[in-house]
């Protein structure tokens, strides 16, 4: 059992992605069996997602700890639907077989039981439970182990109703529901909630956790493919759980190194615009780092031009939806706390203006 | 109603234990929620600032008693000993009352004290602990005194032993959480 | 009740559910307050229902407009809260009180007025819960309803209230009904009806009774904790405190889980007792049986964590609650493949009841799977809270439960009624139930695993999800539309089905030594029993027995009259009167303290008047020799 021996540290092992189907046939048996079936199941998905868009599947994993979850995953998958063929067609069987007919004597034999079926379908299930814990258990206890590497990048994700709140804790500055992460580096997110319990998931970069107010979860992951990952609030929040949306950008090492240098130097908003910001209020709960603005209860707006999307990942970063949004939040984001400043239309055009400067 | 009974044991028996067992999952988890949030609140007063260890100790001495009392009462209406079992089911009342007594005087002095239910996790943990037990007391004075009055008018005879079979059992129940809470909270802090 | 004019008793010549109003809120024969449970139940399956078809309707297309954030919020968790406690349970209990002392044969249950009380109070309960649509705001924080989003200030409205207090009423109705239903079966069992001869489904709803005892208790605990934290201003789930919400979470589902079991067991009960009445065999493998429904039960204690994998509580508890939950499936297993071995060898007759019993095990199946599949902590964190979970359980709540509760409301319905139901319609219900329900809640699991969350009252366009969720829209509407066709049945059984005889299945157990309806008094005589199928062996004599059951004697149908004189018990205000002081109180903790003295005033003096009034008292029913002429 080789495969299943902790010093295989699995964020050495190449992935099932990376692997050609050649490498697959060389590995021992029973990885090979969980690799096979791992795999089959990624291919069985879209068949079965009839082609839709599969940028939230959770059979497709883009890092290391995606892709230990997706090897018990097919493995369990695979294991219970070979138990459902093999009982539901028991079943049927009995069913057809044993039907009622016309020339039938009075009664059946009347069997009561017999003990050694009995121990026989009791043992059975039991050893195929035991093979599923084995790979269960590696994982449970690897996933949660401490991360491997030297340096992991370290995020603290705070929860709010209703976005996201990411702490770059070594490098210095603080963006909302858009995350960048380098290829290829260990992540650790730190995770905790400011009021109620949400929960990250981006289905892609594997499980999700709960962000509970008051105390820290860990994740951690190395992604290994660049990309744009959605992902959403998975625990119930309030009334715009919904809408508690997220985006995860993998990029490459030296793009995420000038994002965070960016990121990391302070802003210098349009001066017009910017009155217009301290004017309306929107510096009570909003910070532009570099500047006066500095609230806290709200999403840090630095560079938030150069978001992709605005209001948790819910509507795309465009001056038409940034003003729709300041127009009416509440209309887009039911139960939003960010009021409706009744601003003027050419208090919205300023804003608007301004913050699609902030890049 | 009760003429024939497949384990020979009333039912009205049976259904108190059968309820005690169901009891023992509200105090567990009363008690067990106390012990999670032990050492946890955030400001004071404390349980080592304000338990009064002697006075509870004499209440729980009170609330033994009255079970011992409890014990003799049935065994007078068994033998049909119509004084002996008015005076120790007044007996029970009595220390049941005494008991009760000693909790609000321990509740209002907590109180002066600063401990309230929004006080910290102590008082709320403490008061919901406590006050649940002291009601189910209550709840047992009431029944007691209800049998007592139904002695003074000799509707209570031996062939109605089990009324107060099933009262006792309830009152032993109410006693043996209180030594489990005596022992949690106040002696192992 | 239509129920009332068409269904006679054929020995008294009048309808044991005759009588106005007045006998029904009085009323402590366990067949009418099973009558009235099963009819409260059956208008909340409806409400709970509809519930249901406005969410599919929401999710049918992206972005969808029907009803807000808000509305949804509520919608599902009513419809959760109402099937779980609305529906699942009560059905249930209609069940356990009219089967349980007719399959142990005993003349009512151990307390005839408790059962009236938990009755009533279940029903005032449930009024309360759902008068919150109408005045405040309904819950909508989930059936769960995790700390601290229903903290006061993060749910500032009545709906949480509203939800709380009326899950301590229902709580309340459900632990009295426990403490009588173990009572009756453990100390009212017929001479000879041993523990190991008792009908499965006395057996399994004498486990869930169990599990009710010791595992409401810990949601009181939890509930009475949220409501200090509203009203009395403690921190019992503030983080800010000190305090956690994850309290709640381990109170909940050490509540949760084994009401998972108190939901299914009844099905798995009556699954066990119509395959071998419709394959004419007895059930295979009856002991283990038995004790994997006993070992269910008792490991449905130590699992709760199984729901809070994502939780953070560590590889050390996510694994002894992944082995934990592994372990139930080997006795789940066992149980199935007994079944399997039930239809096994028999001549099986494929009339309604056996349909939805089998159906039950085939869909029971696929649920069961899906969960042993989120056993594995590491797949669920990818499988939950999404809407993998909610094929899941809805294969386990509608597939298990719903399925086999209809298994017995087929295989039973004659009996309470008097009246046969209609094939043609049974079997539509069935096929149109089946199609439907797999057209709703298998997509989800696609849907799921294509990473879709629960509770969300609208996703985006490009999410690639909704061409499923318009097809488990549309599986919603045939779901829907066949258990239409199962109300349509019923009223035309009531008003024109054909009569029932006693024993309308050639069955084996001692329901159907009797008439159709049964007497008032149940048994005319008290039964003597010496086998598990004590009617069977009286039909069919110890033939073509396997060689140890020869020597078993059978037990007869019963005489048309009682040889002697049955007094029963008499009619009560005073158990509803009590409920309603007891509801009063809960209630009124809504409005303030002066409505809430004044129940507690009522349900004092209700438990009194209640304690100091005879059970039996004269003119009360009396049968027998004689009776006619008056005492």
């Amino acid at each position: 059992m080789r495969s299943f021996a902790p010093a295989e540290a699995f964020p050495e092992t190449p992935t099932i992605a990376e692997r050609t189907p050649h490498e697959l046939s060389d590995l021992p048996s029973p990885r090979r069996a969980l690799g096979a079936a791992s795999r089959a199941a990624v291919a069985l998905a879209p068949l079965l997602l009839s082609g839709c868009a599969v940028s939230y599947s959770t059979l497709e994993p883009v890092t290391d700890f995606g892709r230990a979850i997706l090897d018990v995953y097919g493995a369990v998958l695979w294991v219970t639907i070979g138990i459902f063929v093999v009982v539901e067609a028991l079943l049927l069987f009995a069913l057809w077989r044993f039907r009622s007919r016309p020339d039938d004597p009075d009664v059946p034999e009347q069997v009561h039981g017999h003990t050694l079926v009995e121990i026989g379908w009791t043992l059975a299930p039991a050893l195929i439970l035991f093979l599923i814990a084995i790979p269960t258990v590696q994982t449970v206890f690897r996933t949660q182990a401490e991360p491997p590497g030297e340096d992991p990048l370290e995020i603290r994700v705070v929860g709010n109703q209703w976005w996201w709140k990411f702490e770059y804790l070594d490098l210095g500055f603080t963006t909302a529901n858009e995350m960048h992460v380098p290829r290829g580096r260990t992540v650790r997110l730190t995770l905790t909630s400011d009021d109620v319990i949400h929960s990250f998931w981006v289905p892609r970069l594997g499980g999700k956790r709960d962000l509970n107010p008051g105390s820290e979860n860990t994740l951690w992951f190395t992604a290994d493919t660049t990309g744009v990952y959605e992902g959403h609030c998975a625990e119930l929040c309030g009334t715009s759980h919904a809408n508690m949306r997220l985006r995860v950008f993998v990029d490459e090492p030296d793009v995420f190194e000038a994002w965070a240098e960016e990121m990391a130097s302070p802003a210098e908003p349009d001066s017009a615009g910017f009155q217009a910001f301290l004017a309306s209020g929107c510096a009570a709960c909003h910070a532009i780092d570099g500047t006066p603005a500095q609230g806290r209860m709200g999403p840090n707006l630095t560079r938030i031009g150069d978001r992709t999307t605005i209001a948790a990942a819910m509507l795309p970063n465009t001056p038409d939806e940034m003003a729709a949004w300041l127009r009416d939040p509440d209309s887009l984001k039911p139960g939003v706390l960010m009021p409706d400043l009744e601003l003027s239309e050419e208090r919205i055009d300023l804003l608007v203006r301004m913050m699609e400067d902030l890049r | 109603m009760e003429h024939r009974t497949s384990f020979g044991v009333p039912h009205r028996k049976m259904a108190m234990w059968v309820f005690i067992a169901s009891e023992c999952m509200f105090f567990g988890s009363l008690i067990a929620t106390y012990l999670a949030y032990e050492g946890r609140s955030l400001s004071g007063p404390t349980p080592e600032e304000i338990l009064n260890i002697p006075l509870t100790s004499v209440s729980t001495f009170v609330l033994l008693m009255s079970s011992l009392s409890m014990v003799l009462a049935l065994d007078a209406v068994q033998r049909d000993d119509r004084l002996w079992a008015k005076v120790w089911t007044g007996g029970v009342i009595f220390l049941g009352g005494l008991f009760l007594a000693g909790q609000v005087y321990e509740f209002t002095h907590f109180y002066h004290e600063g401990l309230t239910l929004e006080a910290n996790l102590f008082g709320a943990t403490f008061f919901v602990l406590t006050g649940f037990h002291g009601a189910h007391v209550t709840v047992g004075v009431v029944w007691m005194t209800t049998l007592l009055v139904m002695m003074f008018r000799g509707t209570l005879g031996p062939d109605r032993a089990t009324d107060v079979e099933v009262a006792g059992l309830y009152w032993h129940f109410v006693d043996v959480v209180w030594i489990v809470i005596f022992t949690l909270v106040y002696l192992i802090q | 009740m239509s129920a009332e004019a068409t269904t006679v008793d054929a020995r008294t010549g009048e309808s044991i559910y005759a009588g106005g109003w007045k006998s029904w809120l009085t009323t402590v024969d366990h067949k009418r307050i099973a009558v009235l449970y099963g009819a409260t139940a059956l208008i909340y399956f409806v409400v709970g229902g509809i519930q249901a078809l406005v969410i599919r309707l929401q999710l049918a297309g992206p972005e969808s407009t029907l009803v807000g954030a808000d509305t949804y919020n509520q919608l599902f968790t009513m419809h959760g809260t109402t099937m779980v406690f609305l529906v699942l349970m009560p059905l249930a209990a209609a069940m356990f009180n009219y089967m349980i002392p007719l399959m142990i044969g005993a003349r009512d249950v151990a307390f005839p007025r408790l059962n009236a009380f938990s009755f009533w109070t279940f029903l005032l309960g449930s009024i309360l819960l759902n008068l919150s649509f109408f005045f405040g705001g309904a819950p909508d924080a989930g059936w769960f309803g995790y700390a601290n989003l229903t903290s006061e200030r993060y749910s500032p409205g009545m709906g949480i209230d509203y939800w709380m207090l009326s899950l301590q009423v229902l709580g309340v109705a459900s632990i009295a009904s426990a403490v009588n239903f173990t009572v009756t079966i453990l100390n009212m069992r017929a001479p000879g009806m041993t523990m190991m001869r008792m009908p499965l489904f006395v057996w399994m709803s004498l486990v869930v009774q169990v599990l009710i005892l010791l595992a409401f208790p810990a949601i009181t605990v939890g509930l009475v904790f949220l409501m200090f934290d509203r009203f009395f201003g403690t921190h019992f789930y503030i983080p800010a405190a000190g305090g956690t919400p994850v309290l709640w979470q381990h109170l909940f589902w050490i509540f949760g889980h084994p009401e998972v079991y108190i939901l299914i067991l009844p099905s798995f009960g009556i699954v066990s007792d119509v395959l071998p009445t419709f394959s004419r065999k007895p059930l295979f493998g009856r002991p283990f049986v038995i004790f994997s429904g006993i070992a269910i039960g008792f490991l449905g204690f130590g699992v709760w964590s199984h729901h809070m994998f994502t939780t953070g509580l560590g590889p050390v508890a996510d694994t002894a609650f992944a082995i934990g939950t592994m372990l139930i499936a080997i006795p789940t297993g066992v149980k199935i493949f007994n079944w399997i071995g039930t239809l096994w060898g028999g001549h099986i007759r494929f009339r309604t009841p056996l349909l939805f019993a089998v159906g039950m095990v085939a869909m029971f199946i696929i649920g069961g799977l899906s969960g042993i599949m989120h056993g594995s902590p590491p797949v669920d964190w990818q499988q939950h809270d999404s809407y993998f979970v909610v094929a899941h359980l809805h294969y386990v709540f509608f597939g298990g439960t719903v399925l086999g509760l209809f298994a017995g409301v087929y295989y039973w319905w004659p009996k309470v009624t008097g009246r046969m139901l209609d094939e043609g319609l049974g079997k539509i219900h069935f096929w149109t139930s089946l199609v439907g329900m797999n057209l709703t809640f298998f997509p989800m699991h696609f849907l799921g695993m294509d990473g879709m969350p629960r509770r969300v009252y609208t996703y985006a366009a490009g999410t690639g999800w909704a061409d499923w969720n318009l097809v488990a829209t549309i599986g919603a509407f045939v779901v829907g539309l066949g258990t239409l066709v199962f109300y349509v049945a019923a009223v035309k059984s009531l008003r024109s089905g054909e009569p029932a005889p006693g024993d309308p299945w050639d069955g084996a157990t001692l329901e159907w030594t009797m008439s159709s309806p049964p007497p008032e008094y149940n048994f005319a005589e008290t039964p003597e029993v010496h086998s598990a199928r004590p009617y069977w062996l009286h039909k069919y004599g110890p033939t073509r027995e396997a060689s140890t059951h020869t020597m078993e004697e059978g037990t007869p149908p019963q005489p048309d009259e009682p040889p002697e004189r049955i007094h029963l018990p008499s009619p009560s205000w005073w158990p509803l009167f009590t409920a309603f002081g007891f509801a009063l109180a809960a209630g009124g903790a809504l409005v303030g303290l002066a409505p809430v003295l004044l129940g507690v005033a009522i349900l004092v003096t209700g438990v009194f008047l209640w304690a100091f009034q005879p059970l039996e008292r004269p003119g009360g029913p009396v049968y027998g020799p004689s009776a006619a002429s008056g005492d």
